[in-house]
């Protein structure tokens, strides 16, 4: 006989679900209990949030504070305050992070980095989530031919190189905020628009979706009412992370010179501006990595949580 | 099983009369086409309720998919009053939404998790604008206690924190907001347990009676649709086998498929020997090469080579029972018992 | 383990003149954020060799995580199981899982309601089914592909050859269930359990499904666990009965003696609740009122009176043992047992 126990987290879930089904039991206890057990997520179904989730909550709040209120922080300014006597110093007391080979010091720049690195990050993303998802609620939603030429081409925006394609936009259209901000647009529509779809996709076969339309919903509302709502947490999960790569890309782009101009402070201008030094001063490098390092982790960590959270609510129903 | 022709539509008025309906889906890339309902015509009567019985995959659902035109049949006519709903389109279509509902098999599938069941029960009378914000909120309250659900408390909260025997309620609740003539009920009590069955069966009574409504009832379980229905017509294989009233259908199923269905239900009976009694083998066919002629002759007990050559015609062999065989029980006639069983 | 420790461990015990399973007090509960599920909450019941015993309950009264607690098949993780199951005097309850893969497949075997998941999906049926018999009767391969074909023959499934070939997914419904059957008898267990087995099957084919089990457990003397939600399907293919509610054994008799006197009104209530082909069309059913109890908060005293026509302040505060059985073997958990017969109150013909 088959051994009964390796994949029987599952079958249970299944039976419980069934006679959940079936029962007048409120839907909680018992299912919820083997759905969260298989899963794993006992512990992100608990009310409220873990240590861990604070702890990443807590960093980019700090982050985002920091960024916007930038201009009226007490630091010195990024790209002006310049000493070239002190040029590619290690921390100090007057400078935690140490000085740039500019002598400008590092935690401004990382600071006002952050205000535009976040900004081209995030703008990227929204737009992508926007577009993305448009693109994806309506070929997953409809899934006759407009479904198939929407889908195809996610395909081929999906099929090219990434790095490649911002590489192109931008030395093609000119290394501005907007232009990066775009290029990294245009990489995370074709993920979003994926995400999106498949999400769609099955939750467009569920009974309410007949139902509205059986009450005589239109396309519009369905897809705003019905569908939207429960797509939007894989959506937002997704573009968490796609924040984080968003950063890194940016980054990246400036490494090999084609982000920013370095007279606008990023992350990736702050790192690349570092390069140079990397023998007197690994400082220079250690810190913004770091706390991309940082950000990362913590994008990536809340886009589990938001999963996690979000598939035992629905394995809940 | 053929279940072609028109002997048994009413002369008189109908409120949902279906004719030579064809729903036919294509299987993947391959051209192969699965005919889940073949040439169906059937009629259902003002404040009537019509039993469709029948195991999975004879069609039942598609059929009441098709009458409610989500899924569009491929030929045939549906006519709602005096409209034929193959003909409309878009607009025109949606607008004899709110007088034709549905209710689903799945309680909690049926039911948007993310939004309030306030909003869920208020759709339709939202899209329709039907009354003013007060009347509509006054509707909602009443549908809900109608069927059984404490409004005030249940308008707030979400799907996930009601029972299925529960969600069926709401979904009850929204279909009759609208005040529909007709309410298609696909398996509602399929997913239930056995007593919240029973007050589901009870509730669609008393909604039935007190909103003047009619209604499809599809499932497969013989002795729901028996206690529910005022006529019943069994299904097979996209064909319609046989159609009588309940107390006589059950007393003397004419058609073969009918009496096997009949003789597997499990009763709950210690003194009969469920093994003795007669009934069918095998499986339903594919529906993609459905047999020739008469489609349950394959596993038909009393099957001849007629039944292979020439699709059986609807006929009434007693009053108001109809049946679709070439040698339909007489009354009192059992099948035989099953070889099986016998060895 | 090998076959020498498990000789060993049986050694220590009388086997042979034990019954086959004795469950005496058997508690399962799951610890969940909302508190604990007493989902099995003290059952004790006797099956002897051969023997079928029908347990029958609504979603929530605790059968199916019944069945699966004897046999051991429940996550070691937030689960508290106590009590005792001695499978032929051995006990099972906190064997580890060493012990209980002797057990599996080999002595006691579990049909499950949905055949499709419970089949490897990219898995030859054949190779399911000769997968256990090589692992527990050490034979040769042919030995156990022609086995196999034997198995699949006394299931009742045609062309056995080739369907020993095809994937689950090439099957239908009925079929799959057969091939659940086939490998749940293949070593030839002591102890079937059959968990809603035909639940997800058509009327017709739930029929046959029924019947195959009935004559493997009969040709090959097993005793049999029948796990459903549908009195019908018990009421002519078992021995006993036992209905559960709230993760207790609310009434047990042997199957003639419940249906024709049966004493809790849930019992009762249940059996009125179902549609009845021999009623007449619109007969109006009686239900059950309220819901099924709460395995977190049960009702103090008996857990059913909450929904009970005949509760009493009695009921609500104390809750009844179940009692010593009879002459006829009837056990049963009421202050106030129901007086009239089935027959009379629930209208079964």
């Amino acid at each position: 006989m088959r051994d009964p126990l390796p994949d029987h987290g599952e079958e249970l879930i299944h039976l419980m679900h069934d006679s959940e089904a079936r029962s007048d039991v409120p839907a909680d206890s018992v299912t919820q209990h083997f759905a969260a057990v298989s899963a794993g997520t006992v512990k992100a179904k608990k009310k409220g949030l873990t240590i861990g989730a604070w702890i990443a909550v807590g960093w980019m709040t700090l982050l985002i504070l920091a960024a916007i209120l930038a201009p009226v922080l007490p630091i010195p300014d990024p790209i002006n305050d310049a000493n070239p006597l002190k040029a590619a110093q290690g921390p100090t007391l007057n400078h935690i992070f140490g000085l740039d080979g500019n002598g400008r010091d590092v935690f401004s720049r990382i600071i006002w980095g952050a205000r535009n690195s976040l900004f081209i990050a995030f703008a990227a993303v929204i737009t992508g989530f926007i577009i993305g998802g448009a693109l994806g609620l309506i070929s997953g939603y409809f899934k006759g031919r407009v479904g198939g030429v929407l889908g195809a081409l996610t395909d081929i925006l999906l099929a090219f190189p990434q790095l490649v394609l911002a590489l192109a936009v931008v030395s093609f259209l000119g290394r501005t905020v907007f232009n990066v901000t775009m290029a990294l647009a245009i990489v995370s529509i074709p993920i979003l628009a994926r995400i999106t779809r498949a999400s769609t996709l099955s939750w467009s076969e569920r009974d309410f979706v007949t139902a509205a339309r059986a009450q005589g919903a239109g396309h519009i509302r369905t897809m705003l009412r019905e569908i939207l709502p429960n797509v939007l947490p894989a959506m937002l999960s997704i573009a968490l992370l796609g924040i984080a790569v968003a950063i890194v890309a940016e980054a990246s782009l400036s490494l090999v010179g084609a982000g920013v101009k370095p007279d606008v402070t990023t992350w990736g201008n702050v790192i690349f501006s570092g390069q140079a030094y990397l023998r007197e001063a690994p400082s220079m490098v250690l810190f913004p990595s770091m706390v991309i390092f940082f950000t990362v982790y913590a994008l990536n960590y809340l886009g589990d949580v938001l999963r996690a959270t979000f598939d035992v609510r629905e394995s809940a129903l | 099983m053929a279940g072609t022709g028109k002997a048994h539509l009413s002369q008189g008025e109908t409120v949902l009369r279906i004719e030579d309906l064809f729903v036919e889906f294509p299987v993947g890339r391959s051209g192969l086409k699965v005919s889940a309902v073949a040439g169906i015509s059937i009629d259902v009567r003002e404040g009537e309720t019509l039993g469709l019985v029948g195991e999975s995959g004879c069609g039942k659902s598609t059929l009441g998919k098709a009458i409610m035109q989500i899924v569009r049949a491929n030929s045939g006519h549906v006519m709602f009053g005096d409209i034929d709903l193959m003909t409309l389109q878009g607009e025109e279509l949606r607008q004899t939404r709110p007088r034709l509902q549905m209710i689903f098999q799945d309680p909690i599938s049926s039911l948007n998790p993310r939004r309030r069941v306030g909003k869920i029960v208020r759709e339709g009378l939202d899209i329709w604008k039907i009354g003013d914000e007060a009347s509509r909120q006054a509707k909602v309250l009443e549908v809900l206690e109608v069927v059984g659900i404490d409004a005030e408390a249940a308008i707030g909260r979400r799907p996930h924190e009601f029972s299925g025997g529960q969600c069926q309620r709401i979904s009850i609740a929204r279909a009759v907001a609208t005040e529909p003539r007709v309410i298609i009920c696909d398996e509602p009590v399929s997913a239930l347990d056995v007593s919240v069955q029973a007050q589901i069966l009870n509730l669609l009574e008393d909604m039935k009676a007190r909103y003047g409504l009619t209604l499809v009832f599809i499932a497969h379980d013989l002795a729901v649709v028996k206690n529910i229905s005022d006529r019943v017509a069994v299904m097979y294989l996209g064909k319609l086998c046989e159609i009588a009233t309940p107390d006589d259908l059950y007393a003397s199923p004419a058609h073969p498929y009918t009496a096997a269905l009949l003789s597997a239900i499990p009763v709950a009976d210690p003194e009969v020997n469920p093994t003795l009694r007669g009934g069918v083998g095998g499986e339903i066919p594919s529906p993609l090469a459905p047999p020739s002629g008469c489609r349950f002759r394959t596993r038909c007990p009393l099957a001849t080579e007629k039944c292979a050559e020439e699709e059986p015609q609807i006929q009434e062999i007693r009053p108001n029972h109809f049946v679709a065989c070439h040698f339909p029980l007489a009354e009192g006639q059992e099948l035989p018992a099953l070889e099986a069983n016998i060895a | 383990m090998s076959a020498e420790s498990f000789a060993e461990s049986s050694a220590t015990t009388p086997s042979s003149d034990a019954p086959l399973l004795v469950v005496n007090n058997l508690k399962t509960y799951f610890k969940t954020d909302r508190g604990l599920v007493r989902a099995v909450d003290g059952v004790s019941f006797t099956l002897e060799r051969g023997r079928t015993l029908g347990v029958v309950g609504e979603s929530g009264s605790g059968k199916t995580v019944l069945a699966r607690s004897i046999m051991g098949l429940l996550p070691k993780r937030d689960v508290e199981r106590s009590g005792s199951v001695k499978f032929e005097g051995v006990e099972l309850v906190g064997a580890d899982n060493s012990l209980m893969a002797q057990y599996w497949g080999d002595q006691m075997a579990m049909v499950f309601q949905d055949p499709m998941t419970s089949l490897n999906p990219v898995m030859r049926v054949g190779k399911q089914i000769t997968e256990g018999l090589r692992q527990h009767l050490d034979i040769s391969k042919d030995h156990a592909n022609q086995t196999a074909l034997a198995l699949l023959s006394s299931v009742g499934i045609p062309e056995p050859e080739r369907r020993l070939r095809q994937y689950p997914h090439e099957m239908s419904g009925g079929m799959r269930q057969r091939v659940m059957i086939a490998i749940a008898i293949a070593c030839g267990p002591k102890l079937l359990f059959a968990d809603e087995p035909t639940t997800a099957l058509d009327v017709t084919v739930q029929a046959q499904i029924l019947d195959l089990l009935q004559t493997q457990q009969r040709d090959r003397y097993m005793a049999m666990i029948l796990v459903t939600h549908d009195l019908g399907v018990v009421a002519g293919r078992t021995d006993e009965i036992a209905v559960m509610y709230a993760g207790k054994i609310v009434e047990k008799a042997p199957t003639k003696v419940l249906f024709s006197n049966l004493r809790h009104p849930y019992t009762e209530a249940l059996l009125s609740s179902i549609p009845k082909i021999s009623d007449p069309s619109h007969t109006r059913l009686k239900t059950i009122g309220g819901r099924p109890p709460n395995l977190i908060n049960p009702p103090t005293g008996c857990k059913f009176s909450p929904r009970c026509a005949y509760a009493t302040d009695k009921c609500r505060t104390e809750e009844p043992p179940l009692s010593a059985p009879d002459s006829d073997g009837h056990q049963f958990s009421c202050w106030f047992p129901v007086e009239l017969s089935a027959k009379q109150t629930s209208g079964v013909r």
